[in-house]
């Protein structure tokens, strides 16, 4: 990955051809798997310590079954997932006890994920309790934790519908903080709320990482938040991975069709702006992921494909500055840009090995 | 200018709660023209969805209480008894509602909700309303219509599901439409299809909109004109471009400071606006913004009215005591940002 082991810190998180597939099945006495669903189809990724690495695809790409396994909520079909340096993939609960303290999870919806019947204190206090604090320390940290995260220590017996939506991902922040782990997982942790509170809660998370040394992932459905937080971005797409890149690289110089369409998709509040911009407007939806197109999986929404994007799987490509995308006919790189590349080891199995043709695809 | 097409006029709802009373809706007056989209800006709590709600007699409460008047073509709406209403919903003005997975009847064909609609105010024959269903469907983009006009809402992805909400919307023809966060549930690119398809339809039906919205690059995209609303009032109005390149209230300030862009280098912080909109059961005397806002001073005790402040533009109107220069040289506080500075990161 771009953040090579040494250069930039060891990894804290190494996923390595990672698939989860889950199985759909049919019959009532025995039930006879008939499909799956290719939720993860072999990705390979890792995150340094104290990077955010912003994870974005659309509805059904994937990225929340890859970062709840990461976190080993569910199980992986295959490929392994390493945990500063222990392999995490098969570990069981007892094994996962200890380590849990070291990753937590900041959810979408701030209304669903407190508990209504709990007061603030006990919600945050809780994960304190259980890895083993004193009753008489607790309410101490957690009026600490409430300070952190700008709320008032003064709240801490109040219920969460006291809260507005804003104030509420403030203390699903802190009962996240409480263990002081080194990964956060984040999983849209701001789609649910209003423009002006989205830019608060951002720049809060950006002050703890600094505060506490933290691990984010990122996990977003579009790329105009996860910009103002990570130092490297994935675009996911049916499963696979389609572009890794520098995070502000990926909006200048995207090389993967998929996300310079995501990128056009965005309306931008700039009234001029918006009518000089040319518009392409990607056509289709996603693909049902039970039964994934071949080849390329993007092929049958785009507008560069070819019959060689039919056939054949492309592998990733890594480019200068650790940018990797995975495409036969790639945007925004010269010639020798194209010629410069070379397969990297994160590719998907499946993926050929042929290397996008420099002389046909150089814009 | 001519008699505009829907005039809404001092438009007052507010709720008893056993918090006391929850004034959604402080005084909204706007005129709609025939042909424009009016995009309603705001976050949750700004009254934007009760606003529209209302206009469509859906605001249903035995709490609620409603003053102030709203005449579509004539017809008084507040206040219209059930009958009067059904004649002029849906074939009038017709909504599209924020969650397509919601609103749609799930145990209905999506066909045979929409010849319904047809039915009851045209009354057209069986197979000549199924004839228009399909054409509407083909329409709205919907690919092998005549098949899947007997398909359950169920069996149709999120985006097709709106595109179906829009082809009940357009059934009969209605002169304006109200889309409450269109797009909202939608992922970016089907937003951009499903946005594309409005403005297409636009050019065709000429219909007015009136676009519910708390996304101002939807808003750029596809509204003339924009009534920015706070904690129930229109904190200011004007066209697209006054409003984006000459903004006068501190709030639209924020609210334009506070997006992220795809398109600009990104700046080391996110312009935030400091504290929360008010409890509407308990908002601030004077101008309510007054709280959050940091060129705050004692004039802002008392309510200042939404008028024309800049010389010669008499559509550009806000509700703000500083004068015009105090707010040109304040806005410009961060410079190359149009943003408010964060007066003190916590909130109350």
């Amino acid at each position: 990955m771009s953040v090579d082991p040494g250069a930039n810190g060891t990894p804290l998180v190494e996923v390595d051809h990672l698939k989860v597939f889950f199985p759909i099945k049919q019959g009532i006495v025995i039930e006879r798997e008939v499909a799956r669903v290719h939720a993860v189809n072999d990705v390979t990724l890792s995150i340094a310590e104290g990077e955010t690495l912003g994870l974005v695809g659309e509805s059904g790409c994937g990225k929340t079954t890859m970062s709840r396994a990461v976190m080993r909520l569910i199980d992986s079909t295959d490929g392994s997932i390493r945990f500063h340096g222990d392999d995490i993939t098969k570990a069981g609960r007892r094994e996962m006890e200890p380590l849990r303290r070291q990753m937590q999870m900041v959810f979408q919806d701030p209304f669903a994920s407190l508990n209504p019947r709990k007061r603030v204190g006990q919600i945050i206090g809780m994960p304190l309790r259980l890895h083993g604090s004193e009753r008489k320390d607790v309410e101490s940290q957690v009026r600490a934790l409430l300070a952190k995260v700008g709320l008032h220590p003064e709240h801490v017996n109040r219920y969460p519908h006291e809260f507005s939506g804003g104030q509420r991902q403030r203390i699903g922040v802190a009962r996240a903080l409480a263990l002081e782990p080194r990964l956060i997982v984040l999983d849209e942790p701001v789609s649910a709320l209003d423009v002006s509170v989205q830019a608060q809660i951002i720049n809060l998370l950006d002050d703890l990482q600094d505060d506490f040394k933290l691990t984010y992932l990122f996990v977003a459905h579009d790329l105009s938040v996860v910009r103002h937080v990570s130092d490297r971005i994935a675009v996911m797409y049916l499963g696979k991975l389609m572009e890794v890149s520098p995070a502000e690289e990926l909006y200048t110089k995207p090389i993967h069709p998929y996300t310079s369409a995501l990128l056009a998709a965005i309306p931008i509040p700039d009234p001029n702006e918006n009518r000089r911009r040319e518009r392409i407007v990607v056509s289709g939806e996603p693909p049902n992921p039970i039964s994934p197109p071949s080849g390329c999986v993007f092929h049958p929404r785009c507008p560069r494909a070819t019959q060689l994007c039919r056939e054949e799987e492309p592998p990733l490509m890594r480019y200068a500055n650790g940018h990797l995308a995975a495409c036969h006919h790639p945007l925004n790189v010269s010639e020798d840009e194209i010629r410069g590349s070379e397969k990297d080891p994160s590719s998907p199995v499946s993926a050929g090995d042929r290397r996008p043709d420099a002389t046909a695809n150089a814009t | 200018m001519s008699e505009p097409l829907l005039k809404v006029e001092d438009l007052r709802v507010s709720f008893t709660t056993e918090e006391g009373v929850v004034q959604a809706v402080d005084g909204v007056s706007f005129d709609l023209a025939a042909g424009e989209v009016l995009a309603v800006v705001g976050e949750s709590g700004s009254g934007k969805s009760v606003t529209a709600m209302t206009l469509m007699g859906l605001t249903r409460s035995p709490n609620a209480r409603f003053e102030g008047t709203a005449t579509y073509k004539g017809t008084e709406l507040i206040g219209a008894d059930e009958d009067e209403l059904r004649r002029v919903r849906g074939a009038e003005i017709a909504m599209i509602f924020q969650d397509p997975m919601t609103s749609l009847n799930p145990v209905h064909r999506i066909g045979s909700q929409i010849i319904e609609q047809i039915q009851e105010h045209e009354g057209l024959p069986d197979a000549q309303a199924r004839e228009r269903t399909v054409e509407l469907l083909e329409r709205v983009g919907i690919p092998r219509a005549r098949e899947r006009v007997d398909n359950y809402p169920h069996e149709f992805s999120g985006g097709m599901r709106q595109r179906v909400m829009i082809a009940l919307a357009l059934s009969c023809n209605p002169s304006v439409l109200i889309a409450d966060e269109p797009t909202t549930a939608l992922d970016v690119t089907i937003q951009a299809q499903i946005l594309q398809r409005m403005r297409d339809l636009r050019q065709e039906t000429g219909a007015a909109v009136i676009l519910v919205t708390h996304d101002l690059g939807v808003v750029a995209d596809i509204a003339d004109r924009i009534a920015v609303m706070y904690a129930g009032r229109i904190v200011e109005e004007g066209t697209l471009d006054q409003i984006f390149y000459d903004p006068q209230h501190p709030y639209t300030w924020g609210l334009l400071g506070s997006i992220t862009r795809v398109d600009k280098p990104r700046p080391e912080r996110l312009p935030a606006i400091a504290g929360l909109p008010p409890s509407l059961a308990d908002r601030p005397e004077g101008c309510h913004f007054r709280p959050r806002c940091p060129h705050e001073f004692a004039q802002c005790t008392s309510v200042p009215p939404l008028e024309a402040r800049l010389p010669g533009d008499a559509e550009h109107r806000d509700r703000c005591w500083l004068s015009v220069e105090d707010k040109r040289v304040k806005r410009e506080v961060q410079p190359g940002e149009i943003g408010l500075v964060d007066k003190e990161g916590t909130p109350a």
